[in-house]
């Protein structure tokens, strides 16, 4: 039995909440609990620091055949990072695209304790575990594709929703999976011919659907499954001037999902799908007419993907996306489009403050976080490595903290960006409180993850401790300094163990791989007949396409009961 | 018009033959068979007087080695020689990397000429030959 | 008796994954649906030729010891080394792969896998222009146009086009197998087919066709509705007999061919009447047809990789198909050849972020081509040792880099006494991976495939992965020793 009292310090913790109050956090066995032994248990003393619940990412592509591509195509991207080996942690290379251990070490460093990785072909499920495996001191999920897989756009065109039900069960626990992850509906498959979809009533090729009715047929099915996250989107026209109207189509073809409350979609990357203006002389924010619908409208969540000036790597399952970067960048591309399910593509990029385009970016990400008023709705990502590389966070805390720290930054940004801008007539400064929302607890809430997220009692013991006094630091004026605490935690401790002291990995374990264990009432039938079809889809065979159980070095089998 | 010697460009690659001598065992008589000879032009073997079958010395500015020489089944490859990947191939291609980790395995200058009365190595003769090992 | 089914083949990168093998008392007596090579591997792998025991070259002989004795040695040599190279990899399952990175960071060593004299200059390429590609399945729902350029799949790949090009039925797009047949019987007969397939090669030989066609016009089936079958070599290889237009490319000129090409796509003129032997009006006719597909393919293989320009060809083979990709779709895929060398460039890239020739002596990854590549460290003799796993450098390395392979301390991991193990100074009998030891390996498109087990290995025989953790830890324990001796001495 091992104890850890954290003592004294100042804690956040929205989910009970908690806001700033001096109290000790109590940890046995891994878990938070009411209270150790005083005098037997080992002690932080927190006197004068900042106590937060583990940070939770909700979409980071740190693993998988797309991000490994990525890291194979861009030596250029490792050389100007490298990270040596030490007594206790692997080698490996950054920058945007980091080796598996680095990203462990990285996230943990700022206190990170779960991550998303929310983008991943089925047939490519092995890899992605494999990879997941090997990024230490993080708890993970990974979202299988779904959007365009060939099962599932036959089911909904045929209307049989309970039949799409029971296959989109069988899929997470064959792909290991957490969460339904839909990128440009309809636009994947037409990719396969170089096609894509405009429209959320444009017609799918050869299919005979509409984007509309792949997102809220799996939205439907999302809630006949019972599934702890809600289906989560990349939006039709990602990235396209003029792009918000598809955008608010797409949140208000959501109102006809029933819900009992919860959310029924999480839109990710928002700032990708906030653009105004037809084309790229003229693109400009939509961050106004999104944020007014999302501040009088309950049924979705979303993240940020906030942009970091720097270079980067762009990458995600939206093929038709990357290949249109090409032809505006004709810089390295790669394409990879997968059989039977999705798409995806890599470009690297530059993003630039001398670039208008860039440069409202930049400011349509933070003008929606700051103008959608409640925090639950909004966290904070950069879409890992899209929109920028995860260990800026400490940049956006700072935005989102400190008028002063964005108009810093605002004022070296291009010209007509900067006229363009929302953000000089905003005054929201983000408290500790807030920002604790948007980096744990309202993640946390929306994947649904009970043990993570907060410090309540039976609460999983992942803790981030960081180098702040509330009573005496200003982080609206004194952003510097807390953007140096928040990149470097005085303690992260996942599981009750103290993992990370001072921003130095102190002690090395492996997280555990989250998956949905789904139990319907009827289990799908894998006859003859879907063994025949499956042979017609794929050019692997049925019995290797599983993630069998031994790919999963620490798993969490999460059981679900769905109501088909 | 019968000639001395050969001028040639000289290829080595993959045959069939090869891939599953290899799989049997390198020390396999397959892999033997597979891997030292060289297919030739017929026009070619005609002018170095050299019949199917016929042992040929292979010369680079790296090296000699003998092989059999085998007439190429499918097309005229006049000016060509395709010798199998393995250790007799390689004891004769170019090593030069142009500085990015691959030697020139394709499309470097051979010269062949009749030898008859020349033994075909073993791997181990070859080995011990070439390594003394 | 038992028959298992779904077998993944460890031979090639098509990895077919539906090869049917009875056993027999621990032995695999049958194989269903596998090529030539396929049948030669599990019928080799219990041959004569495998190591039964770790080996010590004493007196310039190779003698037997006992796993110990291999194990630290071979610990020694490389604790002791200053810049050991371990190498191959391609032919072993991620699972060794991974332990493989660890190790070679401990030691401080050039990490490389066969990639270098395969298709590392298709990395290269890649990371010059990237890669517009796609999975196996892809191509055969919906690849109308098929090019093969500088690569024989029927001798080196040979199910390729049956699983996933030509001959496979797709969602999208139909076998042409039945009119390949008509073709073929029509040209030459039943008999020569049929003495094709009783040679045993493969159940769909090639028969001859025709004559040479690099001075004929293209064909007016290149303009035909369903799959278009077009070879790009430097000679009439199996699968070129097998094509409906064959281009028969000067040696060394396959970069002038593909710029003509990429002017052509780009509707811009060329002022010569052939590029690389062939004459532009039949390039012209071609590229009618390239750019009016639905879906155009290009697979590549050391035609390309290992002629004249190497990394540059690849470059330009991805950037023509980078250019038709303005006028339709358009994809590209290497030919790899082992069946995990995928896999070696995929585990290496994601621990180190380098996919082959990673330099690991300051401490940290170092990735560059022609410095820290094995071959050129090998020609330029600065390694002092070298570990050798799932692969025959003694046979697929030019004789020079062998000679500084063979005079330093040389360790050789393999299930087979090929020509390095014939070389080597320690060397440890393993598993065969995908016959009697399990794993993943990745497919040329990057898919990962289970490897199954499915007989027992011979006794006291381990698997890669075991016997490396064993000489990882050693390596620790020397070093450790040696650390605590500096510590005592000071």
């Amino acid at each position: 039995m091992t104890e850890l009292l954290i003592k004294n310090g100042f804690v956040f913790d929205p989910l009970n909440g908690i806001n700033g109050e001096k109290m000790d956090i109590a940890i046995r066995d891994g878990k938070i609990v009411a209270s150790v032994n005083d005098s037997r248990a080992k002690k932080i003393d927190a006197t004068g620091l900042t106590v937060m619940p583990g940070a939770v990412d909700i979409h980071t592509h740190i693993a998988g055949g797309e991000v490994n591509t990525g890291r194979m195509i861009r030596p250029e991207d490792h050389v100007k990072d490298v990270v040596r080996k030490t007594a206790l942690t692997r080698s490996g290379t950054g920058y945007s695209i980091p080796s598996t251990f680095v990203t462990g070490y990285r996230y943990s460093k700022m206190g990170y304790t779960t991550v998303m990785n929310p983008s991943m072909a089925p047939l490519g499920a092995k890899h992605t575990h494999e990879e997941l495996n090997d990024i230490p001191l993080l708890d993970k999920a990974t979202f299988p594709l779904i959007g365009d897989w060939w099962f599932v756009l036959e089911y909904l065109q045929k209307g049989d929703l309970e039949g799409c039900a029971r296959h989109v069960a069988w899929m997470m626990e064959t792909t290991k999976g957490y969460a339904i992850k839909i990128v440009n509906p309809g636009g994947l498959e037409s990719w396969g011919f170089g096609r894509n979809v405009h429209s959320i009533d444009d017609v799918v090729p050869n299919f005979g659907i509409t984007p509309r009715e792949i997102i809220c047929g799996l939205a439907k099915v999302n809630t006949m499954l019972n599934l702890p996250h809600s289906i989560h989107l990349h939006t039709n026209n990602l990235g396209i001037p003029g792009n918000y109207v598809t955008t608010l189509e797409t949140m208000k073809a959501l109102e006809s999902v029933p819900t009992d409350g919860k959310p029924i979609c999480h839109i990710t990357h928002l700032q990708f799908s906030s653009f105004a203006g037809d084309n790229w002389g003229n693109m400009k924010s939509a961050a106004e007419e999104i944020s007014k619908y999302i501040n009088n409208h309950s049924h979705m969540t979303f993240d940020m993907g906030q942009v970091i000036f720097t270079d980067t790597t762009t990458m995600t399952a939206d093929g038709p996306f990357e290949y249109t970067l090409y032809q505006l960048s004709g810089h390295k591309w790669v394409n990879s489009d997968v059989e039977t399910e999705t798409s995806g593509g890599i470009i690297p990029m530059r993003y630039k403050r001398k670039s208008a385009v860039n440069a409202t970016q930049w400011s349509i990400g933070l003008e929606l976080a700051l103008l959608i008023e409640d925090p639950w709705k909004m966290f904070m990502t950069t879409d890992h490595p899209n929109a920028g590389p995860f260990f800026a966070y400490p940049k956006i805390i700072a935005w989102l903290t400190s008028k002063k720290a964005r108009m810093a930054t605002l004022a070296k940004c291009h010209k007509k960006a900067q006229k363009k801008s929302l953000l000089p007539s905003i005054k929201r400064e983000l408290s500790l409180y807030e920002l604790a929302i948007v980096t744990r607890a309202g993640q946390a809430r929306a994947l649904g993850l009970k043990g993570k997220g907060h410090l309540g009692v039976g609460a999983d013991a992942d803790v981030a401790i960081y180098n702040i006094n509330p009573e005496t630091l200003d982080i609206a004026v004194k952003y510097k300094t807390a953007r140096k605490a928040f990149d470097s935690a005085a303690y992260t401790i996942k599981d009750g163990v103290v993992v990370v002291k001072d921003g130095e990995v102190v002690q090395n374990v492996d997280g555990r791989t989250m998956w949905l264990d789904i139990k319907t009432a009827e289990q799908i039938k894998v006859d003859e007949e879907m063994k025949r079809k499956f042979k017609q889809y794929w050019t692997v065979e049925y019995e290797n396409y599983p993630v069998f159980d031994h790919y999963l070095k620490v798993p969490e089998a999460i059981t679900v009961k769905a109501s088909v | 018009m019968m000639q001395q010697k050969l001028h040639v460009t000289l290829l080595t690659g993959r045959t069939i033959e090869q891939g599953v001598g290899k799989e049997y065992g390198k020390s396999s008589p397959e892999y033997y068979e597979a891997c030292s000879m060289v297919y030739m032009d017929a026009d070619d073997m005609q002018k170095l007087g050299v019949k199917n079958g016929t042992n040929v010395l292979v010369t680079t500015p790296n090296g000699s080695v003998v092989l059999k020489a085998v007439k190429y089944p499918r097309s005229a490859i006049p000016g060509l020689i395709y010798i199998p990947y393995g250790p007799w191939a390689n004891s004769i291609v170019s090593n030069a990397t142009t500085s990015i980790g691959m030697p020139s395995f394709k499309g470097t200058p051979a010269e062949v000429e009749a030898a008859p009365d020349q033994p075909v190595l073993s791997m181990k003769e070859l080995l011990k030959k070439e390594f003394g090992r | 008796m038992s028959v298992i089914n779904a077998v993944t083949c460890p031979i090639c990168g098509c990895l077919c994954d539906d090869i049917e093998v009875t056993v027999v008392n621990n032995e695999v007596v049958k194989v269903k649906n596998g090529c030539a090579v396929c049948e030669a591997k599990y019928m080799g792998y219990k041959s004569e030729h495998r190591i039964r025991q770790p080996l010590i070259r004493k007196d310039g002989k190779l003698v037997p010891v006992s796993m110990n004795e291999a194990v630290h040695k071979a610990a020694e040599i490389l604790a002791n080394a200053n810049y050991p190279i371990l190498y191959g990899w391609s032919s072993t399952n991620c699972e060794a792969q991974r332990v493989g990175v660890e190790l070679a960071e401990e030691v401080g060593g050039v990490l490389d896998n066969t990639a270098v004299v395969c298709h590392g200059p298709s990395l290269m390429g890649t990371q010059e222009v990237g890669i517009p590609t796609s999975t196996l399945g892809q191509i055969r729902h919906r690849a109308d146009v098929i090019i093969y350029w500088g690569c024989d799949p029927w001798s080196a790949h040979p199910r390729h086009l049956e699983r996933y090009t030509i001959f496979t039925e797709g969602r999208f797009e139909d076998s042409e197998w039945k009119s390949y047949l008509n073709k073929v019987k029509a040209a030459a007969g039943k008999k020569k087919l049929l003495s094709a397939q009783r040679a045993g090669l493969s159940k769909k030989a090639p028969a001859t066709v025709a004559e040479s066609v690099v001075f004929n016009k293209p064909p007016e089936t290149l303009q035909k509705e369903g799959r278009k079958l077009i070879v790009i070599d430097v000679r009439k290889s199996m699968t070129a007999e097998m094509a409906d237009y064959f281009i028969q490319v000067e040696p060394n000129k396959d970069y002038e061919l593909m710029q003509a090409l990429r002017a052509l796509v780009k509707d811009e003129e060329l002022d010569v009447d052939q590029v690389a032997g062939v004459p532009v009006e039949y390039l012209k006719e071609v590229v009618e047809t390239l750019v009016n597909c639905k879906f155009g393919v290009i697979f590549f293989g050391m035609g390309l990789t290992q002629s004249a320009g190497k990394f540059r060809n690849i470059e330009v083979a991805i950037s023509l198909t980078r250019d038709l990709n303005m006028r339709t779709k358009f994809l590209i895929m290497p030919m790899r050849g082992h069946f995990n060398v995928a896999g070696a460039n995929i585990v290496f890239a994601w621990q180190s972020g380098y996919a082959f020739g990673v330099d690991f002596s300051l401490g940290y990854p170092r990735y560059n081509p022609g410095e820290t590549t094995s071959m050129d460290v090998l020609l330029r003799g600065e390694s002092d040792a070298a570990l050798v796993i799932a692969s025959d450098p003694g046979a697929t390395f030019p004789k020079r880099a062998v000679q500084s392979l063979v005079k330093n301390p040389l360790i050789v991991i393999d299930p087979h006494m090929n020509a390095t193990a014939m070389l080597g100074d320690v060397v440890f009998p393993s598993a065969f991976v995908g016959i009697e030891v399990e794993g993943t390996a990745y497919r040329m498109d990057n898919v990962p495939l289970p490897l199954k087990k499915v007989v027992e290995p011979p006794e006291g025989i381990l698997s890669d992965e075991e016997l490396l953790k064993k000489i990882l830890e050693e390596v620790k324990s020397i070093k450790a020793q040696k650390t605590k001796q500096k510590a005592e001495g000071a």
